[in-house]
This record gives C-alpha cells, sequence and structure tokens, in this order.
C-alpha cells in the first residue's frame, strides 16, 4: 500500500509574523481521517496566503517531475528525510499564516491511529480545530474518533471541511448528507459547529474563494471561517483558582508561586487554599524587575503568572489550589472521569495510576469501569477494562484528597492527566465528584432531611425513568420552551412524570421578590435549581427553559443537583433569535424599553460544556427533542420505549 | 483585541509556567546558555518566574571558538545576574565521527561536550533554548523532552504532552531537556528583548551591511546581509525577509539531513 505522503515540517522560509497591534494569534489544529486531504489543504492555504516564495514551489514541481510522480501539494510540506520514508507524518507540527484579521498557527496532527498521541498532543493546544471529511467517503470511525477527542480536550469551536467535492460532481446531496451527520454527532457531545464547509483542496474550490460549482452553498471559504475563529481566552469570568506551583523562599520573602487560571485575585483578599482548608489574606503582589512601590501590582487576572505573599504564616504545599473562602473546589476523594487512554496495557479495576490534576499529584486506584465508549458509535458497552486508543467512563478512588471541580463548573481544574509506568498516558474530564471530604455548615447543623418513603427505583419502575435535570439555556426566541414542551408531552404520553418548569412561571409567584439585578438572577437560578433537584429526586425529569446567561449561575446550579443533570445549549445565532421574537421582547429591547435584555445589552456567556447542543436553525423541534430523549436514554435515565423494568433486569 | 504586549504577555507567561514546573520537578536542574538572543531572554525569564534569582547552575559547554564579544558578554552578565556559570569544554575534533560533513562534525563536538559535563554534573534536567519555528526537527520537539542513556532523541516514541502536564519521569542515568521559548519566534524573541530591555551581543546589529542572526562557532557561523543596527529595524527586517534565520549556519545546509543527524544524536 503506498500512504498518500501527508507530512508536514514547518520553515519554507517562514513568512515572519509581525506583531501588530490587534492582529489575534489564533492556534488551530487540522484532524480528520488519515486519507481525507490535511495535507492538501494546508499546502494550498500556504499559497493562497503567500507563504509559499514561487522559487520553492517551482523547485517542488520539478523534483515531481524528475521523480515522474504528479505534483501534490501535500509536497511542499513534505521536508523531513525521515517522514518521507514512513510516508506518513509521525508528528505534530506548526505552520504559521495570515488571514484578513487573524495570524494563524496551524497544528497538522497525524490523522493515523498509531499516532494519538501525536494528535492530541496538537489538538490540546489549538484554540479551536478544522475536521476535515472527505466527500466520497463521509464520515468515517477516525473522524468520529477525532470528534470526541475534541470534546475530551476541550477544544470548543469547530469548522467542518468536507473536501474533495469534485468526487462526488460538487452535489449538493452527498453534502447535506454528510453535514446533518456530523453536525448531530458532534452536538451530541456538546460541541457547536460554526460551519460546514464543501471544497476541492486539489482544485482550489471554496478554500479561499467561493467556487461557481457550488451555487448551492452560500456560507464561508475556508480562509472566512479560519478568520472567524477566536483565540480561547483565559476566563476571567469565572470563579478564583490558582494551584500553587511551588513555595519559594529565595530571600526574606516567602513567595507563593502559581497561576491564576479562571478568576481574579487582589491585595487584601481573603483566600483559602484547597484540599487543607488553610485561610490567609494576600498580603502583596511579588514581581521582578520589582516596581516602584507605587507601581506595584495590585490586581491579577487568569492566565496571569501569580506570586503572592500572606498576611500570616502558614504551611502551604505545590498541589494546593487557591480559592475565595466562598466559592472553593471540593476536596475531592473520589472522581468520576470520562478520559482516552494511551497505554498499551489496559485500565483495568484495580490498576494504580497517578491522577494528576494542575500542579497535584495524587496516587488513584480504578474503582469502578462504568462504560467504555466506542467513539466510532458513540454507543457505550460495559467492560471490564479500556484498552489502547479507547475512551470510557471510570471512578478513581485517590489515596489523599485533592482540590477538584466538575469540568462544567470549572474546565481549567475540572481534568486529570494520568501518569501510568512514568509515562502520560491518559487524560480526561471530571465528569462529578463522587465521594468529598464535607465541611458542615453552621445553618444547617440543627437539620435533618427526612429521607422518602419510596425509593428510587420504585418510582423508576412506575414511570419508566429515573429523575433527571434538563437545564435548557439559550437566547431568547432560541427554542428552549418550545423543545421543553414537546419533551413534556412525549414523556407524559409515554407514562412519565415530566415537569416543565419555567423562569418566566415561576417569576409570577415564588419569585415575584425577585427583579433582574444580576444578585436577583442568580438567586432565581438558585431556586430553580433547588426545586428541580428536589423534584429530580421525586423522579420527576424537570425540564427547565431558562435563559441563564451567566456561565457562574449555571455553575452554581450544576453543583446544586449534581448528579442526573444535562445542560442543553439551545443555540440559535442572535438575528434568528430576534427575527423570531416570540415574545416581542427583542423590539422593545432595540427601542430602548428594556434595559439589560440578554443578547441585545447584556452578554450571553455560551456554556463550556453543554452536554448537549441543539442548534435550532439547523435542527427542527421534533429532531431537537429527538436529541435529548437520545441523551437521556445513553445516560440511562429513559428506558427504550415497550422495555419495563422487569426486562432491564433480564 | 489583544495588543502586541499582551501576545508577549502570554508566551511569557507559559514560559514561567515551564520553569517553575521543571524547577518542581528535577532534583538537578541546569540551565544552558549559548549566550546567544534565545538563551538570554530565557534568562531573564528564568529571573522573572523565581522573583530575580537563577536558582540552578547556567551552563556554557564552550567549543573554545565562540566571537570574543560572546566570551566578553557571557564574563560580564554572569557577575552581574548572579549567575551560578558552569563552563565545560568539549572534546577536540579528532573525536568526531569522521562519516559527518565538515561543520556538522565540528558542531558534534558540542553534543559531546555536553555528554561530557551531563556525566561530571549528573544534571537531570537541561533546560535549553530551542524555538519551533528555527528549524524543521524542533517543530517536533515537546517541551519536556526526554533523551535516553547516550542523550539520543526517539522522535517516534515521544509520550504525549497535553493541559501543561509534563513528562519528568526517567529512567535512572538519562535525561531531560526542557524548551521553555518552544513556542517562540524569532521576532517574538526580539520584540520581548525590546520591551523588556535585555542586553544583546553587538554581533546582531549589523555594520558593514552585514550582521548575523544567529550565533556559533566563528568558523562555520556567517553574517547575512542587512542595514539593521537596531532592534526596531531588525523587527522590520523580519517581517518581510524570505531568509530563514539559520540559513548562516553551515552545518544545517551540508546535507539535506544533516542537522536531523546531529539531532537524533543530542544536539540541541
Amino acid at each position: 500500500m503506498s500512504a498518500t505522503v501527508t507530512t508536514l515540517a514547518t520553515p519554507l522560509a517562514t513568512p515572519a509574523t509581525p506583531l501588530e497591534e490587534g492582529r489575534p494569534l489564533v492556534r488551530i489544529v487540522i484532524v480528520g481521517h488519515v486519507d481525507h486531504g490535511k495535507s492538501t489543504l494546508i499546502g494550498r492555504l500556504l499559497h493562497e496566503t503567500g507563504g509559499i516564495p514561487p522559487e520553492k514551489l517551482e523547485s517542488l514541481k520539478a523534483i515531481s517531475a524528475r521523480r515522474g510522480m504528479p505534483f501534490e501539494w501535500s509536497f511542499l510540506l513534505d521536508s523531513l528525510q525521515a517522514e518521507r520514508d514512513q510516508g506518513i507524518t509521525i508528528d505534530t507540527s506548526q505552520i504559521r499564516f495570515r488571514t484578513a484579521s487573524r495570524d494563524i498557527i496551524l497544528i497538522d496532527a497525524p490523522g493515523h491511529a498509531e499516532f494519538l498521541r501525536n494528535m492530541i498532543t496538537g489538538a490540546a493546544q489549538a484554540d479551536a480545530a478544522l475536521l476535515l471529511i472527505d466527500a466520497a467517503e463521509g464520515v468515517r470511525d477516525q473522524t468520529r474518533r477525532h470528534g470526541y477527542l475534541l470534546h475530551l480536550l476541550g477544544v470548543k469551536q469547530v469548522a467542518v471541511v468536507v473536501n474533495k467535492m469534485d468526487r462526488i460532481g460538487f452535489a449538493e446531496a452527498g453534502f447535506r448528507a454528510i453535514e446533518n451527520e456530523i453536525t448531530s454527532y458532534l452536538g451530541d457531545l456538546g460541541l457547536r459547529v460554526s460551519t460546514v464547509i464543501p471544497i476541492s483542496a486539489r482544485e482550489g474550490d471554496g478554500v479561499s474563494a467561493n467556487t461557481a460549482r457550488t451555487p448551492w452553498y452560500t456560507g464561508p471559504t475556508v480562509l472566512a471561517a479560519l478568520d472567524g475563529f477566536d483565540a480561547a481566552r483565559a476566563a476571567q469570568d469565572l470563579p478564583l483558582r490558582m494551584p500553587v506551583q511551588a513555595v519559594y523562599k529565595f530571600d526574606d520573602r516567602r513567595i507563593v508561586a502559581g497561576r491564576i487560571e479562571t478568576g481574579s485575585l487582589s491585595v487584601g483578599d481573603d483566600v483559602v487554599f484547597q484540599p487543607s482548608g488553610k485561610a490567609a489574606q494576600v498580603r502583596s503582589i511579588e514581581v521582578w524587575p520589582a516596581p516602584a512601590p507605587a507601581d506595584a501590582p495590585r490586581v491579577l487576572h487568569a492566565g496571569q503568572p501569580a506570586g503572592i505573599t500572606l498576611d500570616r504564616e502558614i504551611f502551604v504545599e505545590r498541589g494546593e489550589v487557591l480559592s475565595t473562602p466562598a466559592n472553593r473546589p471540593h476536596a475531592a476523594r473520589q472522581i468520576r472521569v470520562r478520559l482516552f487512554w494511551l497505554a498499551d496495557e489496559p485500565l483495568e479495576i484495580g490498576s494504580q495510576v497517578i491522577a494528576r490534576l494542575a500542579t497535584s499529584e495524587v496516587r488513584a486506584t480504578v474503582s469502578a469501569i462504568h462504560d467504555v465508549i466506542d467513539p466510532g458509535h458513540l454507543s457505550a458497552f460495559e467492560a471490564r477494562s479500556i484498552g489502547r486508543n479507547q475512551v470510557g467512563e471510570i471512578e478513581l478512588t485517590l489515596a489523599r484528597p485533592i482540590a477538584a471541580d466538575p469540568y462544567g463548573v470549572n474546565p481549567r481544574t475540572g481534568r486529570v492527566a494520568l501518569e501510568f509506568g512514568g509515562r502520560i498516558a491518559g487524560g480526561g474530564l471530571v465528569i462529578s465528584i463522587v465521594e468529598r471530604e464535607l465541611a458542615a455548615t453552621p445553618s444547617t447543623r440543627n437539620v435533618t432531611p427526612v429521607a422518602s418513603a419510596v425509593s428510587a427505583t420504585e418510582r423508576a419502575n412506575r414511570y419508566g425513568h429515573g429523575g433527571a435535570v434538563v437545564w435548557l439555556t439559550g437566547l431568547s426566541g432560541s427554542g428552549k420552551s418550545t423543545i421543553a414542551k414537546v419533551l413534556e408531552r412525549r414523556l407524559f404520553e409515554r407514562g412519565g412524570l415530566p415537569t416543565l418548569l419555567d423562569g418566566d412561571t415561576l417569576r409570577t409567584g415564588l419569585n415575584a421578590d425577585l427583579g433582574f439585578s444580576d444578585a436577583d438572577r442568580a438567586e432565581n437560578n438558585r431556586r430553580l435549581a433547588e426545586i428541580a433537584n428536589f423534584l429530580k429526586h421525586q423522579g420527576n425529569i424537570v425540564l427547565v427553559a431558562a435563559v441563564s446567561p451567566s456561565a457562574t449561575a449555571r455553575a452554581r446550579v450544576r453543583e446544586i443537583v449534581g448528579d442526573a443533570f444535562f445542560e442543553v445549549h439551545v443555540s440559535a445565532p442572535l438575528d434568528v433569535c430576534e427575527a423570531r421574537d416570540p415574545k416581542g421582547l427583542y423590539a422593545k429591547a432595540r427601542a430602548g424599553e428594556l434595559k439589560g435584555f440578554t443578547g441585545i445589552d447584556a452578554p450571553y456567556e455560551a456554556p463550556a460544556a453543554a452536554e448537549l447542543v441543539i442548534e435550532t436553525d439547523r435542527v427542527g423541534i421534533e429532531a431537537a427533542a429527538d436529541r435529548v430523549e437520545q441523551v437521556l436514554a445513553h445516560a440511562g435515565i429513559l428506558r427504550p420505549r415497550g422495555e419495563s423494568a422487569d426486562d432491564a433486569v433480564i | 483585541m489583544p495588543t502586541a504586549d499582551q501576545r508577549l504577555d502570554e508566551l511569557e507567561a507559559q514560559s514561567i509556567y515551564i520553569l517553575r514546573e521543571a524547577f518542581a520537578r528535577m532534583k538537578r536542574l541546569a540551565l544552558l546558555w549559548s549566550l546567544g538572543k534565545d538563551s538570554n531572554v530565557m534568562i531573564w525569564l528564568a529571573r522573572k518566574a523565581f522573583f530575580g534569582h537563577v536558582p540552578f547552575p547556567v551552563l556554557h559547554v564552550d567549543t573554545g571558538k565562540k566571537f570574543k564579544e560572546m566570551y566578553d558578554f557571557r564574563d560580564h552578565y554572569a557577575g552581574e545576574w548572579g549567575l551560578d556559570l558552569r563552563v565545560d569544554p568539549c572534546p577536540p575534533l579528532e573525536q568526531m565521527d569522521p562519516t559527518l560533513p565538515p561543520a556538522t562534525r565540528s558542531a558534534a563536538r558540542k553534543t559531546e561536550g555536553l555528554k561530557l559535563a551531563l556525566e561530571k554534573y549528573g544534571f537531570d534536567g537541561l533546560i535549553a533554548g530551542i524555538r519551533r519555528d528555527e528549524e524543521a526537527t524542533r517543530a517536533k520537539e515537546r517541551v519536556f523532552s526526554p533523551r535516553g542513556l547516550e542523550g539520543d532523541w526517539n522522535v517516534r516514541e515521544q509520550p504525549a504532552e497535553f493541559w501543561d502536564h509534563f513528562n519528568a519521569t526517567l529512567p535512572q542515568g538519562a535525561h531531560l531537556r526542557v524548551h521553555p521559548i518552544l513556542h517562540w519566534t524569532e521576532l517574538d524573541i526580539w520584540a520581548y528583548t525590546q520591551r523588556e530591555g535585555i542586553p544583546v551581543i553587538p554581533l546582531y546589529f549589523a555594520r558593514d551591511g552585514k550582521r548575523y542572526r544567529s550565533l556559533g562557532d566563528q568558523d562555520i557561523t556567517f553574517p547575512v546581509k542587512s542595514d539593521a543596527a537596531t532592534i526596531p529595524e531588525i523587527l522590520e527586517e523580519l517581517a518581510t525577509t524570505k531568509v530563514p534565520e539559520r540559513s548562516g549556519r553551515a552545518m544545517d545546509h551540508e546535507s539535506e539531513d544533516s542537522f536531523e543527524r546531529l539531532r537524533v544524536a543530542g544536539y540541541l
């Protein structure tokens, strides 16, 4: 077999990238099945952005002629001898070029399954991804696997490129079929596809200019799509987290050093370290070279390296996470993790690994394996071990507590790498904290909750489903209530116990004391979450339709509800929602009659890790409801139709 | 919109994080000082990471063939910056693999000198100032890059590296290369040098229509045509040039794979 030569190494007289004001640097990983044309697209992009000197092109054409091969764009990227011999890309490489408003670093991640660890290394650095699919071959297992890994690695911006359209005669039907399949697959993983683009990289269609051969396509070109990606910014709006890298005492100062992962930190703040729970106040922020006292920094923001001194001597060590006393990470003893596994040796119940979360490291034992997921089909099956290059969900029991957040609450302190045999061999997202060290709060000390007389299993047998909270968030007019009502009807028809909690409806009674200030909105969300959680425990599938624009407030909701929580981002572009305007609110907001309206003069913070994204500008209401049902079925909440509890036991 | 300053801040933050991780994980760490623009930036970053201190030895593996300006620079700033400087010589040319092309063979002395120094001090981690954009094989590097017992680099067998979790467990006798400025470009280095006021060896600035873009041994390093006599002029030149940075380094051009052969054997 002669593998397509898809190699890449950086400098073909690398076009230097001037540090101009206002040009964001965006890292984009290009992934997909090995033969779907990545190198051809990269070669073409380089050529069309002026990154290749004409002499280089001529000399490569001459070499091709001499070797008796037709010229391929991928040859441009082919410069490492070892790779030429191997015939496939063996590692991540990076090339730079510019679009209209961005400086791009394109990270080429190998498509070959053998080199998954290199794909992961490349994709983990990326702000955004291009997922490439061969129009003639369609969505392949490797395509889905890469999509799944983008989800696990936290890459949120994805554009899909359907390449080799020339091979299917630029037919719209073939393209739409692939578009539907891939957007629904990625949506089920909580990834929003920004665009799906039909192209022929070899012939140049759709790369930098629209082509007459796809008159039915009105979306952006590849270059325009790249130009629309943003650099992933450090999360300023999440609560403070600063994992401690070290405590230094090089001179008379005792400096706690780390990096602000999320939130911000000011001189004078009360802080607490987890898992030890030790508290102190920030006395100073230390930097070198030392500024004049008047210019000494008073505040540090997310993404910045930090060095602070404290007002008292407490023993703090590497691995602890600094936060505010009001909002601290858990001291976790057992965590549920959705992970990928790269080692030759399978991960089994009882396997010993080192879990690394931010700067902490702890011995961990695999105490349960819930699922092994075949990312090729997104189907879960029960298994006793997770093999090389597989993904799955496991429980890890930790030798001592470490600070951790669920990924949905804080992505930076909600992910772990696993070391096995001295090497990093896996990684994944903290789905939930299974067991934590609890500090009792004074207000609940004398309260004894009364347990229900009816068990969860009895309820599930009667209703045909377990309790759950489906939290639909999105702009006004995105379709939250519409989807919720369809789901409510469907669940009811099948004998289930659905409850619709509508934010507006509750505001007429229970929440009538609340307005629309940030604090009132947060309290509104908290009450919704408490009610939803209560109803969940009574076996209800609670359908909450609430704009809930604040990521922090939603993170709190997730904390309150805990298990069986499904955040669904009902997503449609603002102009689409505004055109729908079912309640006439956008018109009022535009007219200035309504202040602080989400999307107009107040921000909507899209979920960082929704269980599901439904793009209602692409998907119909019934299909949207199907997707929610699928997610509930996959999580084991909803039994397949017609299956009784007794069947399930057999 | 991000400003150029913010971009430098982000590069700096990442490098500081890497340096602190290296210091936390390695027992016997050293920083390789080649005296060039990149390793000077690296020392600056170390002083930022450790609040004015460089808490590990700084190693200069000396071929004995550097420019006088480079030795002057080393001796002056080692004192001014309070560095724990170790200077170790390289073995003579005659001991190098005779099948290598001449300049490559000459450069191989540094690899051997490095091995001797590693043996002598027992360092388990070496901080090196290589960058992905310099040269094709360097683009494939990890931030923490394990080396075999012979100092060799197995590009095919590199472990995964993600979310700033670096591989730092090593077999006895092996060592780790740490690359805190892997993600910087030549332009970033100059822009940062300018912003921070980091001292520079004057050979980088044009005299009589020529300047050095990259500094190595006198006999195998050549100046490029340039009129850039200040950092802003260098920045301007780099924004338009199509000449690779290492074009003045003879060993890169002797054969298609000479630099790769050097690197697999343990060259920087």
